[in-house]
Parts: structure tokens; sequence; C-alpha cells
């Protein structure tokens, strides 16, 4: 069957069996070996990449349900060489091994284009599907939260004119910025453990 | 590049957290795991297993619907040399030729070109066996229910003896005793195993794979290919986790790869799915573990007889020196004037258990911890006070005999995490808290107790005894043709952070930055012997080495030209002007054992380790009393570590460390059906997640030794061992009950939680 | 990998219709087709070897079978509603939120993703998640195929052990929730093996209606106790006409320990799940109590 699709913002179009995983598709078809096998039963998150815009474990996923869709993964992070704030937060203890990077990076990717400044509890539900037995999760936390903000930072200093007043009080305090404030505060899904109400 | 005059020798990238080197390679995927490697011509391999755990093969049968023509199959008629894992003993068969001795035990090997043909090709194949009886626990082991391993099942005994223990518990106030247990733990790198062999033109043998010891994969295939060192060249791929499991597993998995390559003449890629990696390798020990101690009225340890059986599967590996580091920590961090400490590791018809991180120590000093508290509580003394007055100091002698000579910190890791976590006043606090829900009813809404727990451990750095002396490690240090430094070691880079603690090590003792130097990548046609990656050796022992063989070619660098270097570029320009003037630069070093240190391995007597590393661990638990789940919610954890060279990449190993023990003391479990795993999948084997993990405070405590380099002592397997009783005590404050045996899986806590209700209604 | 994934057949339609008619024409020939959603069960077990060779039938991309909306009987969820969906859904949310929660507790964010609400239901496994709140919930599935949809209740939907009354040739449809009774309090509690990426040990959902002080209504369904997600007549009862009192639950919890048997698998006990599934009647009580 012919796929096409855009992988990291390149159209592609891909002869592969329908039923063939997406994973196999990206890893043998595509040689895009970045994106790893952990168990090939939905649990470790290895194999996560983002399919329009969500994380997907790509184990799990057949070649036609790639049809007509944008895929990113660990390879597509990177603009032009450079590394994404996120990329650059893992270098310091983020990645040990590195075998569950490529998916925690895709993971934790999706989880910033939703919310620009994650809770802890926030950033550790978000990755819950992705399994690390190197880090204790605790340095992952940290590059997520501390991406968080270098993203920030980066957008508060682009648009210097109308807020300027927020970044300076973003200097002095380490305060967010009230725009970022209100996209925190735009969760797209309730969180867990909230009780159940009267209807 | 700015660098600082190389007149003043002092650190300027040790003790700092630069960016790990191997880091911008693994987030932007283009880090190259052994399964992202393709050679022209490969061909997949695959494992036929026994199905049962003991028995002997009657005949093999191959669909002869199948076609079978292209698929080569290799039985143990395939071996040119020896049929053996060369290891410790050489008992383990690559294949099995008749008697299976454990469940999927490998007896066949075949390969396909094409991956879902060789699955198919695996159905195909019907193993008859005639079944025997199977020795599947310790208990029945020891009874020899069946002789499974030379004349008692027994692969290997120990005794340690120090004292006189009938006069020590003479006198005792109180005599406790005790049995503890724990059980097997899957290492779970995310990474399965996994080799690519293939041949040469000249008949030499090429294995590359993820594994932590080239040298042992390399020893193992010239036994069994009838080669000369020369023609077996083993490398290291980007290795996706280890933690012991990636240290003798290789062997098999590389002798296998390597039969189907020789057999078939094409490389032949070998590696395991999750199913099969957790059926078929090595798991960590259990262990049963009795105490039987005294301690004065005043909490003064006066006696401990301590008995320690490891069950080390169907053949011996390494479980002799997996028991040895057992019971060379089973007092734990105590002075103690008699001691009497035998272990066992019996033989029973399961898969092989194997190397782990902490390799035996957190499975004693699980039971040596507990025993503490409960001696403790039978005085009525608080779990810290019992601690503080008989932890090791200065100048106290081991059961062994060692004397405790410098970088002794037991009390400094215990006094530093007990104020840190506020643990005197935070268990009071929750005493209070619980006495109040535990007084709610049961239908008033959810009932959660917390407590708190503490641990406090010591880990012998690098291998025992005399182990470094035999190994007699090399690691050499040359200059690339660029003119860069280069490390040349057998130490592999597992996630730990090897290549970037060598670079700075080096490029500190060279005067030049971290990044200059170039850590070759394992190779045995490379890079000497420098021993294997395990015991926490390889910033102490390797990075030793290292750092002298530095010092050495600086002073060769500056003979030649004596007016130096004051930047990478200035040194790089007198590297390349020695280069082409006098030729290479190459200096090897050997490990020399620092004086003063004697072992006598006959009598188990003498100095075990060089030194000891420390630490305490406290931890708070919440305990749901509805379902039993029992939830670590703060560790505080203080860490000896001698000097930590990059604090960032110590505090990590002590993360992953603690995680890694939080999940065998309550969620990690092997369950066994007729002899085999059964839990194989990662949906019922089950590790932390990013939810299951608690938030940890580090604090790295550096007491330098004086054999280490820059005064490190290794760090990679001590926060293994402190967590597991630490969650113990806590959740022994919380809910009142003790459970000596882990994982405390809710199942048995609730169990002991109703009874107790029951008993009371 | 283990099944030979690149022989495996899919057949796609572009509509609904069309679909259903596939799926009706092939269930009476020797190759019915499988239905084909998120994926997430297929993939599993075609990974584990662990089924047949047979064709599938795509469904990912019917628009057709998403959607959740406002009927004048209740909520409406299509087949192909994802639990990221729901978990997030306003209506979803506001009128049955112990379905949210449960959708909030499936897997992790990976899993939720792709995973719908139908593929739970039709993978039958005693422990899906939603299936003990569509149960607690009264919902209705619909079930079609080419020739005419029919409505099933959901408690009558379960035959047995991963078995039910759907034909192979009749697709699930939708399921309709109706709406919730006035003074209703709804609950979910997922106890699994660990906090996410998670399978039940026990868990639970209820709706509990409460008019001028006295239990009106009450279920109580079950996952993971039973070869299929079940309810307790025995302790709903104990609660009818009763005020809330933990006298009440502990008669609930009790009746429930007799009715209910639960086994020994390879996730947890039979005593444990007897004791956990009692305790969760009572926290169940308690909640509505608040
Ligand atoms: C890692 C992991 C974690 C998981 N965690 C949970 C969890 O916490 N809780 C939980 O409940 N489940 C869990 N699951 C199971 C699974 O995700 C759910 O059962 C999911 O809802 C299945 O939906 P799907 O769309 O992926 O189904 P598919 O895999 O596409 O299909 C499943 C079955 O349903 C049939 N089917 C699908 N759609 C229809 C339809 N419209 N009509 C008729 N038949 C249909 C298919 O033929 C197949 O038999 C988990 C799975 C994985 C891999
Ligand atoms: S490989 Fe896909 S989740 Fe593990
Ligand atoms: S870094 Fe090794 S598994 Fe996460």
């Amino acid at each position: 069957m012919k796929i096409r699709c855009r992988v990291n913002g390149v159209s592609r179009e891909v002869e592969t069996p329908p039923m063939v995983r997406l994973l196999d598709m990206l890893r043998e078809t595509l040689r895009l070996t970045g994106t790893k096998e952990g168990c090939g039963e939905g649990e470790c998150g290895a194999c996560t990449v983002l399919l329009n815009g969500q994380p997907v474990n790509s184990c799990l996923v057949p070649a036609c349900h790639a049809e007509g869709a944008s895929i990113v993964t660990v390879e597509g992070l990177s603009k032009r060489g450079k590394l994404s704030p996120l990329q650059e937060a893992f270098l310091h203890g983020g990645a040990q091994c590195g075998i569950c990077t490529p998916g925690m990076l895709m993971a934790a990717q999706a989880l910033l284009q939703e919310n620009g400044a994650p809770k802890e509890a926030v950033i550790r539900e978000a990755l819950a599907g992705n399994l690390c037995r190197c880090t204790g999760y605790v340095k992952i936390v940290e590059a997520v939260r501390e991406a968080a903000k270098v993203t920030r930072a980066a957008a508060a200093a682009k648009k210097p004119a109308r807020k300027k007043k927020a970044a300076g009080k973003e200097k002095a305090g380490g305060k967010q910025k009230p725009a970022m404030k209100k996209a925190a505060r735009k969760k797209p899904a309730t969180s867990r453990g909230k009780r159940a109400r009267r209807a | 590049m700015v660098t600082r005059s190389p007149a003043v020798n002092r650190p300027r990238s040790i003790g700092r957290s630069v960016p790990k080197k191997d880091a911008a390679a693994k987030v932007t995927g283009a880090a190259l795991y052994v399964d992202d490697l393709s050679p022209e011509g490969l061909l997949h391999g695959a494992t036929v297993r026994s199905e049962i755990p003991a028995g002997r093969i009657t005949r093999i049968e191959f669909d002869s619907a199948f076609d079978w023509s292209q698929v080569t199959i290799v039985d143990h008629r395939d071996i040119p040399g020896n049929n053996c894992i060369a290891l410790i003993e050489y008992d383990q068969p690559a294949l099995v030729e008749n008697e299976i001795r454990h469940a999927d035990e490998p007896i066949l090997l075949l390969a396909h070109p094409d991956r879902e043909k060789l699955q198919q090709a695996l159905r195909a194949v019907k193993v008859h066996c005639e079944p025997l009886e199977a020795v599947l626990t310790m208990e029945r082991s020891i009874a020899c229910a069946r002789l499974v391993h030379a004349t008692d099942n027994v692969q290997k005994r120990f005794l340690i003896q120090r004292g006189d223990l009938e006069a020590g518990f003479a006198r005792a106030h109180k005599i406790v005793e005790r049995e503890y247990r724990v059980g097997h733990q899957e290492h779970l790198y995310i990474e399965n195993n996994g080799v690519i062999a293939r041949m040469e033109a000249d008949g030499s043998l090429v294995v590359e794979g993820s594994l932590q010891c080239p040298y042992y994969v390399h020893k193992a295939l010239m036994h069994l290919m009838g080669l000369p060192a020369e023609k077996v060249r083993v490398v290291q791929t980007v290795t996706g986790g280890g933690f012991g499991g990636k240290e003798e597993y290789p062997s098999m998995i590389s002798a296998h790869a390597a039969l189907l390559a020789r057999k078939s003449g094409r490389p032949v890629k070998l590696i395991y799915d999750r199913m099969e990696d957790i059926a078929a390798t090595t798991k960590r020990h259990p262990a049963i573990v009795r105490h039987r101690s005294g301690v004065t009225e005043e909490g003064e340890l006066v006696a401990q007889d301590i008995d320690v059986i490891m069950d080390g599967g169907a053949y011996v590996t390494l479980s002799p020196v997996v028991l040895s580091r057992g019971i060379l920590h089973a007092g734990g961090p105590y002075r103690c004037p008699n001691v009497r400490i035998t272990g066992r590791a019996v033989a029973t018809n399961t898969p092989p258990n194997g190397a782990f991180r902490g390799f035996g120590a957190p499975q004693t000093l699980f039971a040596a911890e507990l025993h503490m508290d409960h001696l403790a509580e039978s005085l009525g003394m608080d779990p810290l006070e019992i601690r503080r007055r008989n932890l090791y100091r200065l100048g106290d002698v081991t059961p062994t005999g060692q004397v405790l000579r410098e970088s002794v910190s037991a009390s400094e890791c215990l006094e530093k995490a007990v104020k840190v976590s506020g643990y005197v006043k935070r268990r009071k606090a929750l005493d209070a808290a619980n006495r109040k829900a535990l007084a709610r009813p049961a239908g008033k809404g959810p009932r959660k107790v917390r407590g708190i727990g503490l641990s406090l451990v010591h880990h012998g750095a690098g291998f025992t005894g005399s182990g470094e002396v035999k190994l007699a490690s090399i690691a050499s240090l040359d200059l690339s043709p660029e003119g860069r430094p280069r490390a040349l070691a057998a130490s592999t880079e597992i996630g730990q952070g090897t290549v970037t603690i060598f670079s700075q090590m080096i490029g500190d003792a060279l005067q030049v930055s971290h990044d200059l130097v170039e850590v070759a990548q394992p190779d045995t046609l490379r890079v000497p012997n420098s021993g294997p990656t395990v015991a926490s050796r390889t910033c102490m022992v390797v990075g030793g080495l290292l750092s002298q063989a530095a010092a050495d070619m600086r002073a060769r660098l500056l003979e030649f030209d004596p007016r130096g270097w004051s930047d990478d570029r200035s040194f790089r320009k007198l590297a390349l002007r020695h280069l082409k003037e006098r030729g290479a630069l190459r200096i090897d070093r050997q490990y020399q054992p620092p004086s003063g240190i004697e072992w006598n391995d006959d009598t188990y007597t003498g100095d075990a380790y060089g030194v000891f590393a420390w630490a305490c661990n406290v931890i708070e638990v919440e305990v749901d009393l509805d379902t039993g789940d029992a939830r670590p919610v703060e560790v505080v954890t203080a860490n000896d570590v001698g000097k930590a060279i990059h604090p960032r990449l110590a505090e990590g190993q002590i993360e992953g460390g603690v995680s890694q023990a939080l999940g065998w003391a309550i969620l990690e479990e092997l369950r066994w059906k007729d002899g085999r795993v059964w839990n194989q999948q990662l949906t019922n084997y089950i590790i932390p997640t990013s939810m299951d993990c608690p938030p940890m405070k580090v604090i790295v405590v550096e007491n330098p030794y004086s054999g280490g380099p820059f005064g490190a002592k290794g760090v990679g397997e001590l926060p293994m061992d402190g967590p597991a009783p630490a969650v113990v005590a806590a959740v022994r404050h919380a809910t009142g009950q003790w459970m000596d045996e882990i994982p405390i899986s809710p199942e048995r806590l609730l169990e002991k939680l109703a009874r107790l209700e029951e008993a009371l209604t | 990998m283990r099944a030979a994934l690149s022989r495996l057949r899919v057949v796609r339609e572009p509509n609904l219709a069309m679909t259903a008619r596939a799926l009706e024409e092939s269930a009476e020939g020797p190759r019915p087709l499988v239905p084909m959603a998120g994926g997430t069960d297929l993939f599993v077990y075609l990974n584990a070897g662990a089924l047949p060779e047979q064709d599938y039938l795509d469904l990912w991309h019917l628009d057709e079978l998403r959607g959740v909306i406002d009927t004048p009987g209740g909520v409406r969820i299509h087949a192909l509603e994802t639990f990221a969906n729901l978990r997030r859904d306003p209506l979803v949310k506001r009128r049955y939120p112990a379905l949210a929660e449960a959708s909030s507790w499936v897997g992790a964010r990976q899993i939720q993703n792709r995973a719908t609400i139908a593929g739970n239901i039709a993978n039958g496994s005693p422990a899906g998640d939603s299936l003990p709140v569509l149960l607690a919930l009264d919902a209705r599935i619909r079930l079609v195929r080419f020739s005419a949809p029919r409505d099933v209740g959901f408690d009558t939907f379960y035959t047995g052990y991963r078995t039910s009354v759907r034909h192979p040739s009749e697709l699930i449809h939708s399921i309709l929730l109706p709406w919730p009774l006035p003074g209703t309090r709804q609950y979910f509690r997922k106890v699994g093996t660990r906090l996410a990426q998670a399978i039940s040990k026990v868990v639970i959902a209820t709706t509990i209606t409460v008019q001028k002080g006295r239990v009106t209504r009450a279920r109580i369904a079950l996952g993971s106790v039973a070869a299929t997600v079940v309810r307790v007549p025995s302790a709903e009862d104990a609660l009818l006409g009763e005020k809330l009192t933990p006298a009440a639950a502990s008669e609930a919890a009790r009746r429930l320990r007799e009715s209910i048997h639960p086994i020994d698998d390879i996730r947890s006990t039979a005593a444990h799940r007897l004791r956990v599934a009692g305790r969760l009647v009572e926290l169940a009580v308690a909640d509505a109590l608040r």
C-alpha cells in the first residue's frame, strides 16, 4: 500500500504493507532509527512519536493510520542542527543510557505544546507512559521544567515592546508572564483524582 | 575556548557538572544502538528454548510442511570449541545437548533473512522432552529433593568468623532471631539484549552489541569458537541500560549469534524481544537471610549470627561472587566483636541469577537493617539511636578483621539525612496524625497513614579482596591522529557517564578541557582489558589508572617541549608535533594495589575492600489502609561517594538507584508458573512510572579516599542498598506491621492488616 | 513483533454504510473481518503473536463514528471517541464525571490518544476501566449492521468471559448514556498495579441517588472481580431505602463480599480483590455522603 504522509515536515510517499507497525515503517522503511522499541506492547513509550500532534505508541499504530497524517519523530525536534530547548535541557542528566530519551522527548514536547508552564504533578502524569529505568525521573522532570522556562523566556524576549513590564517582572521575581499564566491555566484535560461531583 | 594557565594545577572540570558528552547524540536520535544497525546481507537470529524447567530431550521435530531451505539451523554439534560459557566455572552450556536444567534454556538456533519467516520457523520446531522433577525453590534445593548440582546442591559456601559468639550472646540483654526474604528482580533496562555477529574473510569473528564487559564476551567466544584472542573482536555499541544485566548474559547471546554467523557465513542479528528477555536472562538473586543477634541493655551489639542463602539458579555463573559480596555486607555498617556469617548459594532449576546493581549486598543489607530495627524495638529504643550507638567509626574492625582506616562516613550520612528530613520531628508528627486516621471508622472515607523510616548502609568500593590484583587491569591513554588525548579502556558507557567522567579526569590531569579528550569506543581490538564495568569500579579504579596515565603523558610532553601548552589549541599543536617527530605516544597503566591492603581468600579475613562508601536513606511512605498500597512520598538520601567527579551524574546515579530499589521493595515481583516466568511482559512485571516515583532530596557527601582519583569511591551500586529497608521501616511506623519479606505487595500488606483488624473485632 | 504483519490485509471503505456492509458480507464467509479502531488492544495481541491470521476492517477514518452529542434521552458517545477526548469533553465532565475520571486512568497519555471506548467495550476485558462506569450509568449500546441497527442494554451485553451479544457482523456504533437522575452521586475508583499505565486489580463505579435523605436508586458495578464486569444487586439492595450511613455501607460491603467470586491471577489474588472490593463500596458510600 502506498502511504502519503508528512514526516518531520517533509512529504513522503511510503510503500508499505498496511498492518506493519508505524514503528517499523519509520525505523526500517524510512531508516529513522531514533524511535526505539522497548517492549512492543505499548507500555514503555520508547516508541512514542507525534501523530497529528498527539503522542502515540508507534508500536501499536498500523502504518495505514499514517495515511494523510503528520508525524514528528525525535529526528524532527532540532531545527537546522540546533537543538530545541527541550533537547538542550536533557543534556544535563535527563538522558542517561538514552534509550527512553527519544520517546520521553516526544511526550514532553506534546505536553509543552499544550501547557507552557506545567507543574511537577502535570509533568509526571504526562510522562507516565514513558518508562525510564536509569534516572528515577528526577532529572527528566527537571529538564522539562527547565525547557518550559527557557521557552517562556525566549517568547518573552521576542515581544519586548508590549510586554516589557511583564518581562521585567520575570527577571526580578522569576514570575511568569501573564499571558503564559493563562496558557498554563487552560488545561486540556481534567486532572485525575478530582472527585466525581454530584450531577 | 578560554582555558586557564597550566601553571596552576587546579581542577577545572572535576566537581563540575559539564554537559554529558554522549547526551547530544542521544537527544537527537543519532546515537546508534545495536538494533539500529543493519549491515548488508543481514540475517535475523532466534532461539528455540526449553518449555520445561527440567528434563531430557528425546527428539527434535522440524515441521516438514515448512520451507527450511533458507533457514540456518544450529545445535550443539555446530560448536567448534567447548560447549560452555566460560566464566567462573565452565558448567553452563551454550546450547543444551541433552539435559534441560531450567526453563527457557537455549537448545537450537535459527536464522533467516526475514524476521516474519523466522517467527514461523520458530513455531515449526518442536522439542520433545521427558520431564524430570524440577527443584524450584531454595528450600527444596537444600533438602536435596533432587540433586541438580554436585552432591549437595550447594554451588558455593562461605564462612566469616570473628570473636567468640557464645561469649557475645552471654553478654546480651536481648537476643532477637528472625528471617528475612527478598525476591527476584529483573533489571529491566529499556533496551533488550542484542548483538550482531559476523565472520571476517580471515576467519576472525566480530561481535558488536549491547554489553557491559567486552572482555567477558571475548573470553567466552574464544573458548566456544576455539579461536585465538586476536581472532575475536568484541565491540560495544551504545547501550540502553545494563545494571548488571548485561554483565555476563551477553556472552551467551554473543555465542549464539557467533554460531549462526559462522554457519551461515552472513552477519546475524540476535535481538531479544521483551518477553524473551524477561523469561530467559539473569535476575537478582532471591535470598533468605536469618539473623540471630544480641544487644546489651544500652543497645550495644555484642553478637551476630547470620546465615545467608541465595538462589543461584541452574548454573554457577557469577553466584559465588554475588554471595561473597552479600556475606561481606551481611552484618550491616555496625561494629560487633562477635560475628559468624555463613553463606550458601544453592542450585535450582531456574534460569541462573546473576549480576545486578549491588551484587548481593542489597539482599543482605535489607536483612541487616531490618534486624537493627527489630533489635531497637526489643529494647524500646528508637531506630535512630541504636544506629548511632553501633555504627562504624574510624578505627573500627569489620567481621573480616578489616580496620577502617579512612573515609568512614556512616555517622555523617546518618546525621545529614536525619537533619534534612527532619526525621525526629516528623516521626512524632506522623504518630499523632496516624492515631487520628486510624480512629476513623472504615465507612467514613479514605484512610491513609504515613510512616517514616531510615536505613544506614555501606558498600565496599571496587572488587572484593584480591579481585583487582588478580584482574591486573590496564588502561591506556594515547594521542589521536588529530592530536587529542584519547582514553583506551574496556569500561563501557551504559548511561552512567563513563565517557564524561573519564574526559573530566584526563582533561584536568593534562590541563586541557574535557571537550578535547576523546574516549575510544570499547573494542577489544583497540582497547586494553581494563576489566569489567561492574562493582562501581569504573570511576575509582579505571578512572584512577587513566588519571595516572594522563599525568605521565603530561610529563612526557613537557619533557618533549618544556614550554608546554596554555590551552587546547597549543596542546594539540604540541601533540601533533610530537606525533610527527617522535611518533605515537601511548601510556599504559596497570593496576597496582594500594599498599597495606591484605586479604586472605582462604580464611576470608583481611581487607575485603580498599574503602567503603556510605549512605543513609530516610523515606516517608503513605499506606492506603483500604487497598494496602504503600507509596513512597518523599526520599532523603545522603551518600558518601568520596568525591563527585560530576555532581549531576552522581545525583542521577543515586536517583536512579533509589527508584530501582523502591521498585524492588514495593512493586516488582517475578511470578512463576510451572517453573517458567509467568509475568514476562511490562504490563505484568511492574516497574515504577514517573507517577510512582517520589521527589528526592539527594545529599552528596564527599569524604575522600586516598586510593581513588580525586578521592572518588564510586556511586553506581550504593543507592540500591538502602531504600528497601527504609521503606519497610516506614511501613512499620505507619501501620505497626513488619514486612520481613519484599516486595511489600499490597496483597501481603492488606492481608496482614486485615488479619489484625479481624483479630481485634 | 511476532505476527507476520506484512501479510495482513486491511479493508478500508469510504463510509460507515459501506464499512458495515463489508463487515456483514464477510461475516457469512470463511474469513470474517475484524474491526480495528485505535489498535491498542489488537496490536498488543499481534505483537505477542497471540492472534490467528485474519483480515481487518479499518474504522479509524470514519468520522461518522466520532462525536459526543446531546440528545433528549441523554448523551450519545460515538464508538471512536478516545479516552483523551472523553476526559476533557465538557459535556462528559459535567454530566458523567465518573466517565471522565475513568478515562483519565486508562493507560497513560499515549494510550488515551488512541484507545477508543468501543474498543474497550468490544475487547471485553473484565478489567476494562470504562465498563463499570457504563454499567453504573445504565448505558445502552447501539450496534449496527448494514441491514439494521439495534440497541441493547449494557447490563445484558456480555454473555461470558470476552463474549457478548454482538454478532460478528455488527459494529458498535455508539453508547447512549441516559441523563443522570437529580441527586445522583457518581463515584469511580481504580485500584491498579501502579499509579499509571496500570491494569485494574479492582475497579468500581457507582451511582447513588438520594432523595429526601434516602437512597432511591443505586448501581454498584465492579471490574476485575469476575469473568465480566458485574453489577452487584444484593449490595445495591442493601442501600435502597436507607440513609447513607457507615452501617449501611458496611452492610452493602458485606453482601458484596458474599456475592462476588474473584480469582487469583497474574495481577492479584482472590482474597485481595474481595477485601478491596468491599472497601471500595464503603468508600463509594462515604463519598456520596459528602
Ligand atoms: C499499555 C496499555 C495500557 C492500557 N491500559 C488500559 C487501562 O488502563 N484501562 C483499560 O480499560 N484498558 C487499557 N488498555 C486496553 C486498551 O487500550 C483499551 O481496551 C482500548 O479501549 C481499546 O480500544 P482500541 O480502539 O484501541 O481497540 P482496538 O485494539 O482497535 O480493538 C479492540 C477490540 O475491539 C474491537 N472493536 C474495536 N472497535 C470496534 C467497534 N466499533 N465495533 C466492534 N468491534 C470493535 C476490535 O475488533 C478488537 O477486538 C491498555 C492497553 C495498552 C496497550
Ligand atoms: S515499544 Fe512501543 S511502547 Fe514500548
Ligand atoms: S535514560 Fe536509560 S532508560 Fe531512561
